[in-house]
């Protein structure tokens, strides 16, 4: 709600240094009304490294991760136990306002979801709803999150037309440059890709590879492959339960699980 | 029926035509409706031949033919027919129509020579006319070429010195009435709180005002002598001499000379006084120019209290208000308010709007007036405000149901990228969800006002006259009278159809003003569809 510019700035790097549970989930259980979707979730997520989750449809990745920015809150009847923590500090601190969690937690949506403004005022709306109204603040802005979204090049010419006239991909990759134009701490995925082609895939996940220098990244996806290529650590759940968490390297070459195995080998998901 | 799953027919076509039976039977309806109105509306204003008539008994007749119909008692397989004439000059043949049989009807020709004449008072006369007395002295007979001209030229001179009056009376002898009745309140006030200063001015200003009033009555009536002389001396159908001073002749043309070209002129011209005039001889001739200002402007204050109101309950019903049995109470609460009868509302505006409200208002505001202008009410009275607003509360569930289904129309993603990026609930509101449901959000704003616009039982009750005195609208402060009574074409329909004292002189008018009415209502929703389909193309392509 304040509108503080200083969130624009660059934090301290000492305070974003490699820190190994910068966001930690712990005996992290979570309803809608009497169904129980996650049970007994507990990881921890490195800062500025891409976790994972995989399982099969239903498993509660989305939910978790709806959860890592309280998106869960616009669904009636919710309720949740143990607690996740970013930087050691409880998003569920009745201190923290939600607003100011979400403006750390970026989040990109499985369906790409641009406003009907123009690709400008979709990429600084996150400026704006802060409360900034200075001009070359806002185009600093814009051209630096679609470079980084690797847009800047397509786009450049037509800033000011319908976001609504760009192509799947590059919606996409527009919802990305918007999430990342507040300069969040950790950036969620859900399903990036499932709707788009090959090239915009690759590009999205050359992306990634990018954005995780200075981002922490959370990534759904669907797909194996992709898993393997773009994150460093990787979790498996299976209805609700968390089955196994740890190197994307283990995961994918030598599971504990006999389930986790399973599932990578194709056998059932 | 087993046959049936085997042929190649689609099974289902027949509800395609039982379906389209539906829609044909709903056009039909509505076409019918409008071609009925559109015709009588139009041919009012058209000038058709008018007949010389000699009837069996002797009688002759000169009259346009207004109606024909099979006569009643006559037997359905031989009918027979009466034709109605609008035969004109009411002060002498007590009747502007006549109904006659039409097998009595012996002969009809159509001379050159008869002239028809809209009147300030009595309506209109057909008449032959013989000489025409020229203000100047000069007699014209009808033989002379130039007689038409001349005519043309006195009624033209006519009409110039009848606005002339009209001016003279209506504003300017207006405003010094309206000074006068300021000043009276303000000195009965001085004299009532012993203002010793104040009394001497406020009397100086009162004779000063009432000489003026007496300056202006003699103007008045030289400007009226000035055109008193010229006369045309004519003879109706039986041949009795009538003479008509052209200081009462408004329009004059002969029905049989007249080409295509000329009736089309004078089509335009009574058009464009039905349009731009106001009314005369109890509303049946003349111009609606205060009705159709009247309906113009109470839709729109309507569409503006209506508008902002709708649409915050709604924001609060859809975004804010806790799901639960209140808000189930509140929002069937909401579409039974819609099915409420109208004149329910009319009572509720008087009861509440006009007496609680308004007689608040006065006691807060106009102590003064109230106290010593004999208790006349400003706003405790019928008015523009109070309409509107019972129209508004009307029309209320219109706008509401519509933003409700408008923003929960929004896709859901919209709106989680939006609160996903820090936006505070309110900012998602103003920023993305009322944007992207402004075309819905007109839509009921476009049935709200074609429903208000059409509506007239409870302008009755709060605010709506027969016939307003002045504008709401004029060039004193402050310009837009919100207290004041006004006209409204609804209502002027009604008051023509059923509350006028010659139902067949109104006839004719019920449906042009009909067809006024729907044009001002197609007209607003031709408007707001326009700022819709902007506002859609917005939202589809281009940036807003
Ligand atoms: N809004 C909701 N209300 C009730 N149940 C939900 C809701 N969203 C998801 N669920 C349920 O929670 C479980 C986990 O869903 P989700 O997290 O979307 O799975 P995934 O993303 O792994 O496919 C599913 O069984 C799903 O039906
Ligand atoms: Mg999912």
């Amino acid at each position: 709600m304040n509108p503080s510019t200083s969130r624009i700035q660059v934090r301290p790097s000492a305070e974003r240094e490699g820190r190994k549970d910068y966001i930690s989930i712990r005996d992290y259980g979570f309803w809608y009304g009497q169904k129980k979707a996650l049970d007994a979730i507990s990881l921890d997520i490195p800062e500025r490294q891409v976790v994972a989750f995989i399982g099969p449809s239903g498993c509660g990745k989305s939910t978790l991760l709806r959860n890592l920015n309280r998106m869960n809150d616009l669904v009636d009847g919710i309720s949740h136990e143990g607690d996740i923590t970013i930087n050691g500090r409880s998003i569920y601190d009745p201190g923290l306002e939600v607003i100011s969690l979400r403006r750390r937690v970026g989040m990109v949506f499985q369906k790409s979801n641009p406003f009907p403004k123009s690709v400008y005022e979709n990429v600084v709306f996150a400026l704006r709803v802060m409360g900034v109204r200075d001009r070359s603040i806002l185009d600093e802005a814009c051209e630096t999150s679609l470079r980084k979204a690797a847009l800047w090049d397509e786009v450049k010419d037509r800033l000011q037309d319908s976001a609504l006239g760009l192509s799947g991909g590059q919606m996409q990759r527009l919802c990305i440059a918007r999430a990342i134009a507040n300069r969040p701490e950790i950036l969620l995925m859900d399903e990036p890709c499932s709707a788009l082609d090959p090239i915009a895939t690759g590009k999205i996940e050359e992306l990634i590879h990018e954005l995780k220098e200075q981002f922490t990244i959370v990534i759904v996806t669907h797909s194996m492959q992709q898993a393997a290529r773009v994150s460093d650590r990787t979790a498996f759940f299976y209805l609700g339960k968390q089955i196994e968490y740890d190197t994307t390297e283990k995961i994918f070459m030598n599971p504990s699980q006999a389930q986790t195995e399973a599932y990578i080998s194709g056998r059932f998901g | 029926m087993a046959s049936s799953s085997d042929s190649n027919t689609p099974r289902g076509e027949a509800w395609v035509w039982f379906t389209g039976l539906g829609l044909i039977i709903g056009l039909g309806m509505v076409i019918g409706l409008l071609s009925l109105v559109l015709v009588n509306g139009i041919t009012v204003f058209w000038a058709p031949p008018v007949p010389v008539a000699q009837i069996d008994d002797g009688r002759t007749v000169i009259g346009q033919l207004a109606q024909r119909r099979i006569r009643a008692g006559s037997l359905a397989n031989a009918p027979q027919y009466e034709r109605q004439y609008q035969v004109g000059l009411r002060e002498l043949n007590g009747n502007s129509y006549l109904w006659v049989d039409e097998a009595k009807v012996k002969t009809e020709t159509f001379p050159a020579d008869v002239l028809g004449l809209e009147r300030v008072e009595h309506g209109p006369a057909f008449v032959r006319p013989q000489a025409l007395r020229k203000s100047d002295g000069k007699v014209i007979p009808i033989t002379d070429p130039a007689f038409e001209s001349a005519l043309q030229a006195e009624v033209s001179a006519a009409v110039v010195v009848r606005e002339k009056f009209e001016e003279i009376t209506r504003h300017r002898i207006g405003d010094v009435n309206r000074e006068m009745d300021e000043a009276r309140v303000a000195l009965r006030r001085a004299e009532d709180l012993k203002l010793a200063d104040e009394i001497p001015v406020l009397r100086r200003q009162i004779d000063g005002l009432e000489e003026r009033f007496v300056l202006l009555k003699a103007e008045a009536q030289k400007v009226v002598n000035s055109g008193a002389v010229a006369t045309l001396d004519s003879k109706d159908a039986a041949g009795r001499a009538v003479v008509i001073p052209l200081t009462q002749i408004v329009r004059a043309w002969f029905p049989n000379r007249l080409d295509t070209w000329g009736r089309t002129q004078l089509f335009a011209s009574r058009l464009g006084e039905f349009i731009f005039h106001e009314p005369r001889e109890a509303n049946t001739e003349g111009g609606l120019m205060p009705a159709i200002f009247g309906t113009l402007v109470m839709t729109v204050f309507m569409s503006l209290l209506v508008t902002p109101f709708g649409v915050i309950t709604a924001i609060y019903l859809r975004e804010y208000a806790q799901n639960g049995p209140i808000l189930r109470i509140v929002r069937i609460s909401v579409n039974n308010l819609a099915g409420v009868p109208s004149i329910v509302f009319g009572v509720f505006g008087l009861g509440f709007f006009v007496y609680v409200l308004g007689g608040s208002i006065d006691q807060l505001f106009f102590s003064d007036q109230l106290k010593y202008n004999n208790n006349t009410p400003v706003f405790g009275t019928g008015g523009l405000l109070w309409c509107s607003l019972t129209l508004a509360l009307m029309t209320l569930p219109v706008v509401i149901v519509a933003t409700e289904e408008a923003l929960s129309a929004v896709p859901r993603g919209m709106r989680e990228a939006s609160l996903a990026s820090g936006a505070s609930k309110w900012q998602t509101i103003r920023d993305i969800l009322l944007p992207a449901s402004a075309p819905g959000i007109l839509t009921g704003v476009i049935l709200a006002m074609a429903r208000g616009a059409g509506e007239v039982a409870p302008l009755m009750l709060v605010g709506v006259v027969k016939l307003a005195p002045t504008l709401p609208f004029d060039t004193v402060a402050p310009f837009l009278h919100m207290d004041r009574k006004f006209m409204h074409l609804g209502f002027h329909v009604y008051d023509l159809g059923f509350q006028s004292p010659d139902s067949d002189a109104a006839r004719p008018m019920v449906f042009a003003t009909t067809l006024l009415l729907i044009a001002l209502v197609v007209t607003l929703n031709i408007g707001a569809i326009w700022i819709r389909n902007r506002l859609r193309a917005r939202f589809k392509g281009a940036a807003f």
